[in-house]
């Protein structure tokens, strides 16, 4: 790479082991790169341990919007031996290297530009060999033609509160960097030229997670029970971050099944819960998501899928958990499954999830993955401009009955301590009231009604997305996290008659599902799981034949150009 | 005082067995409630699976009669999301003790505002005549033909040994003092543990009323602020003496769980009374564009 750099973004890799700064040096780039005004992604690959092992964060930094990852690798910053070879499937020719010399020298393949960089010996100088991640932010700054007084501004706020010295220090790192990437610059070495957009500064830089968790707070979400697990975690922490100020009750459960029923407690009492969790410990929650068919409670979960069976890849992705959200729970009952595609959509569904339930007396799920939950990119400020949470219960008059057999199937919910009625909930079949019954026509009319509810879900069901608009002749079918990624390989594949299908609900699906589909001669369903799950759904539930499977399930996340290199092999 | 007949539900099929000790349980909870005052508008119920957790059945309240064993995680949170309810957990030994035994561990930790009542009579009686985790050594079952060897499990001594804020045990045989007991439990601040000796008329010809006159005593001179002696009281059974009866332990420093959390700190108002901040919301996007 040199100043003929002519990419509209620059895929920035950084790799070593856990604890050694990765993270550190990414969050500063974010933040140093949006403050100049580049759009900017991150997402990160990472091994189950604390301290260790190898792991990445791939950035990409560009004029345009970008939001999906690439295998390509323009800057790679190796931060201790091993990192190289942890990549090596990535880089090519047009890769240039940058670290210390003996990071690297051993594992590098012939051909590739390296830049040797003393950063431990700079940060030594400066006072301590630590200093090395600000001195790399401030090199890399250079390169990207971020303003000096911009890297500054950011030391002194992210070293605020320490003492004098360690502000004073890092500001002698980070310019440091600075003098070390104006070298490069100007010798011709190392020279991205990337064209700010005016309309970065006033959008938002969040996690799939946090937007999940804005999603619930806009919801009305009031309670959380949970017990961590990745890649759920972060809404716990969210949650409990911003709990407080937000009057959200948070605790620590036991196991998944105390979660699962603390969150319809709450529910029972009029507030409003959510239980996340990743497949194993939903698991555990299945007896429980049945009691809230039971209940006709609502419930939201939240499910962020990672690799089983069992324990599996802890820290990786995947969509496997597709069927088990989708059959779960013994019995018959309704329920819907929301699965967001970018970060608009987890602050949309999420919210929506926590109405849709509480009008409908059903769990819902927003069901996310270790993708989306651990990845991050600019976007517009969500819109809150209509958030108004609207309560569906009803205050209760004597003689009130919470499972009333009306005609549409839902009976006004009461909650206990609103009205002169009793709320009697039962896990036994149960009459209007809620008391226990073995009436067997009371049973058949009981079964009826809570399916009948069904009917509000699908009348409800988000519809498929569909680009472009125009008739295609092949499509591509995908759900949930995948959709900027098939959308980027879509624009790389440059052909006018491939469109893209994108479904942020799974179940129920959109009546309009088999028509959308019917029109295409190929229908090509891209999901990250080994048995097509979406694609056995869509037979099932709307008689559609999908054509062609792309299916990845090694743990990673769908990249760009690996989507081309499969499109290509299908449509030949 | 209220007319206890405000929890009578009116005329109902019982699926208990005739002289079961739930019935006992059930008149005494019904008069304990009135003569506090207990509003039954404000009052749940909360129970799991198993005869003793039918009560609720046949009471006039709020309930919510959940899954087996999983009673005290929606009692739990019940009582975090509306302060001003009375929730009472109840259910069998079974329920609480065995399928619910890692939630009855970790309620207890938490000191939420709730009254745990735990029938126990030493056998399963719904799915008829196993061992339950309180079953005595030696007690035979269709399940256990020589005999429980297992260790019976202690509740007390377990609550004690966490530091549950209200620990009590007595025998439905002795209705008066059981009433007053559950009335302290109910009027304690913080987790009350009453664990309830019945007999089970069908399942359990060894551990009959005659049995628990004759193996049970009520404690005397007692402190049940001191936590040593109160533990030890609770293992004399496993020693092979009598179950003693009474409160065993009390602890008023302990803090409930609503007001550790703080959740009523600024805002007095149950969550269902309250909605999103919206200006709130709004600042905490902007921190976002940083």
């Amino acid at each position: 790479m040199n100043s003929a750099f002519d990419r509209k973004d620059c895929s920035v890799v950084l790799v070593g082991p856990a604890g050694m700064g990765i993270q550190t040096v990414e969050q500063a780039l974010v933040k140093v790169l949006k403050s100049a005004g580049y759009h900017i992604f991150a997402t990160k690959e990472y091994m189950s341990r604390v301290r260790g092992g190898m792991n990445s964060t791939s950035l990409r930094v560009g004029s345009v919007p970008v939001s999906a990852p690439v295998e390509r690798i323009d800057l790679l910053l190796v931060l201790a031996s091993g990192g190289v070879t942890h990549v090596s499937g990535r880089i090519s020719s047009s890769t240039v290297v940058l670290g210390e010399k003996e990071h690297f020298s051993q594992e590098m393949p012939s051909g590739i530009r390296t830049i040797d960089i003393p950063f431990e010996q700079i940060a030594s100088e400066i006072g301590n060999k630590l200093y090395s991640n600000t001195v790399a932010v401030g090199l890399l700054g250079a390169v990207f033609h971020v303003e000096e007084p911009i890297l500054e501004d950011f030391v002194q706020k992210r070293f605020a509160g320490k003492e004098p010295k360690v502000v004073e220090e890092n500001k002698k790192a980070i310019q440091a960097g600075f003098a070390q990437g104006l070298r490069l610059v100007q010798s011709g070495l190392l020279d991205i030229r990337l064209q700010p957009d005016p309309r970065v500064k006033n959008q938002i830089v969040m996690e799939g997670i946090e937007a999940v968790g804005f999603g619930a707070l806009a919801g009305g979400c009031n309670f959380i029970g949970a017990y961590p697990m990745s890649p759920s975690t972060g809404l716990l922490t969210f949650l409990a971050k911003h709990g407080k100020r937000f009057g959200v009750v948070v605790e620590q459960a036991e196991d998944e099944i105390a979660a699962i029923n603390m969150a319809l407690g709450a529910w029972y009492a009029g507030a409003r819960g959510i239980a996340s969790t990743s497949g194993g410990g939903f698991a555990l929650m299945a007896e429980g998501f049945s009691l809230a068919g039971m209940l006709e409670s609502p419930l939201v979960i939240h499910l962020a899928q990672r690799p089983g069976p069992a324990t599996g890849l802890p820290t990786r992705t995947e969509q496997a958990d597709l069927d088990l959200a989708l059959y779960a729970g013994h019995g018959e009952f309704p329920r819907a499954i929301l699965a967001p595609g970018n970060l608009q959509q987890a602050f949309e569904l999420t919210r929506h999830a926590f109405d849709l339930a509480d009008r409908c007396q059903v769990p819902v799920f927003v069901l996310t993955d270790q993708y989306l939950a651990d990845t991050y990119y600019n976007t517009e400020p969500f819109d809150l401009s209509d958030v108004q949470v609207k309560h569906h219960f009803v205050e209760t008059q004597e003689g009130y009955l919470r499972f009333a057999l009306t005609e549409s199937g839902l009976s006004p919910r009461g909650i206990p301590g609103f009205g002169r009625g009793f709320v009697a909930v039962d896990s036994d079949e149960h009459d209007e009231f809620g008391r226990i019954t073995e009436d067997l026509s009371l049973r058949t009319r009981m079964v009826e009604k809570r399916r009948a509810k069904e009917k509000f879900l699908i009348e409800e069901a988000i519809a498929p997305t569909v680009w472009p608009a125009s008739k295609k002749e092949h499509l591509v079918v995908c759900w949930g996290s995948t959709l900027p990624i098939v959308q980027e390989a879509l624009e790389v594949l440059g052909r006018e008659d491939v469109g893209l299908v994108h479904f942020p609900q799974v179940f129920p699906l959109h009546p309009s599902t088999a028509a959308i589909l019917a029109q295409a001669r190929t229908r090509i369903c891209l999901e990250g799981n080994a048995g097509g799950q979406f694609a056995r759904l869509l037979k099932a539930y709307a008689d559609v034949e999908i054509t062609h499977r792309i299916l990845k399930y090694n743990g990673a996340a769908f990249t760009v150009e690996e989507i081309v290199r499969r499109l290509k092999e299908i449509l030949k | 005082m209220l007319d206890e007949k405000v929890f009578y539900p009116g005329k109902l099929d019982i699926a208990w067995c005739p002289g079961c000790g739930n019935y006992g349980i059930l008149r005494v909870l019904q008069k304990a409630l009135a003569e506090l005052d207990i509003d039954p508008h404000n009052l749940v119920m909360v129970s799991g699976i198993g005869q003793a957790a039918k009560l609720p059945h046949y009471f006039n309240c709020h309930y919510f009669n959940g899954l087996h064993g999983r009673a005290l995680p929606a009692a739990f949170a019940i009582s975090a999301v509306n302060p001003n309810l009375t929730v009472i957990a109840e259910s069998g030994d079974g329920d609480m003790y065995g399928e619910g035994g890692n939630h009855f561990l970790h309620t207890i930790r938490r000191n939420p505002n709730i009254t745990n009542i735990v029938h126990n009579n030493m056998v399963y009686g719904l799915t008829k005549g196993q061992a339950s985790p309180t079953s005595q050594r030696g007690f035979k079952t269709p399940v256990q033909p020589a005999g429980v060897i297992n260790e019976p499990f202690n509740p007390l001594a377990v609550a004690i040994a966490l530091d549950a804020s209200f620990v009590a045990r007595t025998f439905i045989g002795e209705a008066e003092r059981t009433k007053e007991i559950l009335k302290q439990a109910i009027r304690h601040p913080g987790y009350a543990l009453v664990d309830i000796l019945q007999p089970c008329v069908t399942f359990n010809k060894v551990n009959t009323y005659q049995w628990f006159k004759e193996n049970t005593y009520w404690l005397e001179g007692h402190n049940p602020l001191d936590r040593r002696a109160a533990f030890s009281r609770a293992i004399e059974e496993s020693e092979g003496g009598k179950l003693p009866l009474g409160i065993f332990y009390i602890n008023p420093n302990k803090v409930p769980y609503n007001q550790a959390a703080g959740i009523y700190e600024t805002d007095a108002r149950p969550l269902f009374q309250r909605s999103v901040d919206l200006e709130k919301l709004k600042g905490l996007l902007q921190s976002y564009k940083e």
